[in-house]
């Protein structure tokens, strides 16, 4: 455990610096984020003196050193429009994100997983094929499309939910979420549900193709044999059995969602990560960028860290490997 | 507990399989009866339909299969006309069932005691305290050491033999009065087979339970059953007591099965093969050696020593580890030697995990020596891939496998299977001369020549082992390492297999070294025999030596348990 420990770790590290390196020379290869600072028609002087100040005048193998030797203490420079730690800029923003995709997490769990249940217990029904095609819809439906047409039909003509941004905090055990409020979950509800939507497709795919596997498999025969209820086998034999490819799936999904939020966000004028790296992006604040990609980077690296324990945590032939009683 | 004249009475059972226009019988007009305290074996090859009655008893029978026709009488219920809930009470509680492999029977995520605890809460009602003292003297019943702490184990923490006892527990946890076990030691071997039959017949004895049990093993039912039903394309064809027919069996079906056994006592020139099914034996077409493509370039073999292997070694990582004492290995072949002769039929027989496969890779080329030397015709081919001489020598060297289904490529057509080795060596010297060997090949090893444009899933797994058979021949080897050839198909096409084989050694006087756990099988085929037992060879004998005398203990418990 240790060696694997050790092992991930260190090649963690190659990952995050290869990352930075690219992501740095591709940052400089666009724009000149001065020409957005200043001006246009200041005198030349300025411009120069506000290049200085930045170190944008220095060699782009200078700046990066720089930036490096500031990164392993942490600190991943300034923005330049905000004049803050880009950092710090995104740890404020991430709360609204990972409510965002939590929720779309759990939502698509608590959707998908009974329908791609029911839809692999039932293969031939109506009930199946209805909630297969669903699957396909809500897998080629664009995100941002949908997430119009619903803030027309729910906000605009019904007007039940709000139109956008995020409602009302409240602090819950340490955890301020606009969850624990009603006007929050009244913000939250569409953008979460316009997120989950595709995650929702996967998992009914993951659980139908699993619930159709596991019921082939002689331990379900068997089960049956011995005068278990249905309700018995699906509860505690079935379910845990599909549960593992579908939760070490979801695992590195959640990252995509944090990830792919930005298009929600954007959608809904939601105040997270994926609003402030669009405006860092058109306003060529490169910390911004800098500092969310590599961000984004860490967060799937510690992801498939724990896909990797639940997976042992879950599955008692990996969890007991070698240690035959 | 009442005593029922007939714990079971099946009666005119017809089931069928219908898909689109067509329905299948796989069981017709079957009748059987079963007394408490009695075993009744059902023997058959597969597609027979004997699992199908066992399905059809606890009405487990997967759709598009139907019960048509027929009555099931169990304690003189009739179990077609209980509605599910009521066949809830009949599963588990008055019938057990066992399934044939214990990999599979058993949930992987839960410990068995968690399996055994929640079949007793359903089937006895029992709870808590009372359901762990039952489940545990359950273990303590199948024969399980320290139960209590085995009941937090998970089943791949037991070998196959003891997942079969787990198996076994539960089913009896419903103290049921009728015990299904369907094909319940296929997966397993000799010795445990042994172990886990006794085991059967001791709790069938002690709990006065009625056993069916089905199996294409006629030595289980030897065995084990008192009474035999012999089933034949979904039909019973002869029923009676198991001493009768096995001796004297009425039906020319039962006659051929029973003269396909491989006998352990007795060494024939050609198994006996079941014309019954395939209707009369064809006759082959002997090849001309000296004339025929097969033939060309054979001939040259000075060598006496076909295969000689010396201190053979293999060790497989089971565990890295940064530090020498967390690592474990397993020694899967130690110090093993041995030399056949140019057209002797050697035979590695062992349970499974011996290293006897391993051994043949290591021979082949297949997996890297760790230490040791193996000389193919005297020429050192250890861990050496280079070299035409090295080259020449392992081509001579070709191999079948155990799996029909898994050691051809789906997605190639039989000619271009067996047209492969030709291909790749440049034995011919033009595509229609390879058209025109592969056409023969497939004609000598009985498939006809319109094999050649189909695919292999359109094939049975002995036909199947046939094109394994022709593609080995395509590269004209004088070594053939047969792995288990047989050992996944029924006895009558296991039959036909190893005659092709004997016949194919004698007409090219082929080197062969026969792999197989089935002692009776390699009494048939081998001239001399090496035992190997937990990576080491333990004897080698003539076959005749071993059959009759057996030096070593490992050898003579083998021989005992052999089915007689």
């Amino acid at each position: 455990m240790l060696t694997f420990a050790i092992k991930r770790i260190m090649q963690s590290v190659v990952v995050l610096f290869v990352m930075s390196l690219i992501v740095f020379s591709m940052v400089n290869l666009i724009g000149d984020p001065v020409d957005m600072l200043v001006n246009p028609e200041s005198l030349p002087e300025e411009i120069d003196r506000v290049r200085q100040d930045f170190g944008l005048d220095q060699p782009v193998h200078i700046q990066y050193w720089k930036f490096l030797a500031g990164a392993m203490s942490g600190d991943l420079g300034n923005s330049f429009i905000f004049g803050r730690p880009a950092l710090t800029l995104i740890i404020e923003r991430f709360p609204a994100t990972l409510e965002l995709a939590t929720s779309a997490l759990i939502i698509a769990i608590i959707v998908g997983l009974p329908l791609g249940i029911y839809a692999g217990l039932n293969p031939d029904g109506w009930g199946a094929r209805i909630i297969m095609g669903g699957s396909v819809l809500g897998i080629s439906i664009p995100t941002f499309w949908l997430g119009l047409m619903m803030i027309i039909v729910f906000s605009v003509l019904l007007g039940w939910l709000p139109v956008s941004g995020r409602g009302e905090t409240a602090n819950f055990l340490g955890i301020e979420s606009s969850i624990f409020t009603l006007d929050g979950l009244r913000h939250l509800i569409m953008p979460a549900f316009n997120l989950a939507l595709f995650k929702i497709s996967v998992v009914i795919r993951l659980a139908r193709a699993g619930v159709e596997e596991v019921m082939a498999l002689d331990f379900i025969k068997f089960a049956r044999a011995r005068g278990l209820s249905s309700q018995r086998i699906v509860r505690s034999h079935l379910l845990p059995n599909i549960l593992i490819p579908i939760i070490t799936v979801l695992a590195i999904e959640f990252g995509t969602l944090i990830a792919f939020a930005t298009v929600t966000e954007s959608v809904f004028a939601w105040p997270g990560l994926g609003k402030l790296v669009i405006d860092a992006i058109v306003n060529l604040d490169r910390p911004i960028v800098v500092a969310y990609l590599l961000f984004v980077v860490t967060l799937f690296l510690v992801l498939n860290l724990i896909v990797d324990i639940i997976y042992a945590a879950l599955d008692p032939r990996v969890r007991l490997q070698g240690d035959d009683l | 507990m009442i005593n029922w004249a007939k714990l079971l009475e099946i009666n005119g059972l017809d089931v069928s399989f219908s898909s689109g226009q067509e329905t299948i019988y796989a069981v017709r007009d079957v009748s059987i009866t079963l007394n408490p305290g009695e075993v009744l074996g059902i023997v058959g090859e597969s597609g027979a339909g004997k699992s199908t009655i066992g399905n059809a008893i606890i009405n487990l029978i997967e759709p598009p299969g139907k019960i048509i026709n027929g009555e099931i009488l169990f304690q003189d219920q009739n179990l077609r006309s209980l509605n599910d809930q009521e066949m809830l009470n009949i599963r588990g509680h008055k019938i057990g069932m066992i399934f044939q492999d214990p990999q599979t029977s058993l949930n992987p995520l839960m410990t068995i005691g968690a399996q055994l605890l929640e079949t007793i809460n359903t089937t006895k009602k029992l709870f808590g305290k009372e359901a762990r003292e039952k489940a545990i003297d359950l273990l303590q019943s199948v024969g399980i050491e320290q139960p209590e702490a085995r009941m937090k184990a998970y089943p791949h923490q037991f070998s196959g033999g003891m997942r079969q006892r787990v198996v076994i527990a539960l089913a009896l946890a419903g103290d049921p009065d009728l015990i299904i076990a369907d094909e319940p030691t296929t997966a397993l071997d000799v010795s445990t087979q042994a172990q886990i039959l006794d085991l059967i017949k001791a709790i069938c004895r002690k709990r006065k339970l009625g056993v069916i049990i089905i199996t294409h093993d006629i030595g289980v039912i030897s065995n084990i059953a008192h009474r035999v039903a012999v089933m034949f394309n979904g039909a019973v064809v002869e029923t009676g007591d198991v001493k009768k027919i096995l001796s004297s069996p009425d039906h020319e079906y039962t006659k051929s099965l029973i003269a396909a056994v491989p006998s352990g006592k007795v060494k024939v020139e050609r198994f006996t093969s079941i014309d019954y099914i395939e209707g009369g034996a064809k006759t082959q077409k002997r090849i001309d050696v000296k004339e025929h493509w097969l033939g060309e370039k054979l001939v040259d073999t000075k060598s006496e020593i076909a295969i000689s292997v010396e201190d053979l070694n293999k060790e497989f990582v089971l565990k890295k580890a940064m530090f020498k004492r967390n690592r474990s290995n397993l020694h899967a072949v130690k110090d093993v030697s041995f030399s056949i002769k140019t057209g002797e039929t050697f035979g590695l027989v062992g349970e499974s995990g011996s290293g006897k496969s391993t051994v043949a890779r290591l021979i082949a080329g297949l997996l890297r020596i760790d230490k040791g030397t193996v000389k193919l015709f005297d020429i050192d081919v250890t861990n050496n891939f280079k070299g035409m001489e090295v080259t020449a020598a392992q081509r001579s060297l070709q191999m079948i496998f155990q799996d029909p289904f898994s050691s051809l490529n789906a997605r190639m057509s039989v000619e271009d299977i067996v047209a492969e080795p030709i291909r790749f060596y440049k034995t011919a010297s033009s595509n229609r001369q390879v058209k025109q060997i592969v056409r023969d090949l497939l004609d000598h090893v009985g498939l006809g020549t319109n094999a050649m444009i189909k695919y292999p899933h359109e094939f049975s797994g002995g036909q199947r082992q046939r094109i394994s058979i022709a593609r080995a021949l395509a590269s004209r080897p004088k070594i053939l390492i047969c792995d288990e050839p047989t050992s996944a198909l029924d006895v009558s096409v296991q039959a036909h297999i190893l005659n092709l084989l004997k016949d194919l050694q004698d007409e090219l006087n082929l080197t062969m070294l026969f792999i197989s756990h089935d002692l009776p099988v390699i009494h048939q085929m081998c001239d001399r025999v090496a035992v190997m037992r937990q990576g080491s060879i333990c004897e080698i004998a003539t076959t005749n030596d071993l059959f009759n005398a057996p030096n070593h203990t490992y050898s003579k418990h083998l021989i005992k348990l052999m089915p007689a």
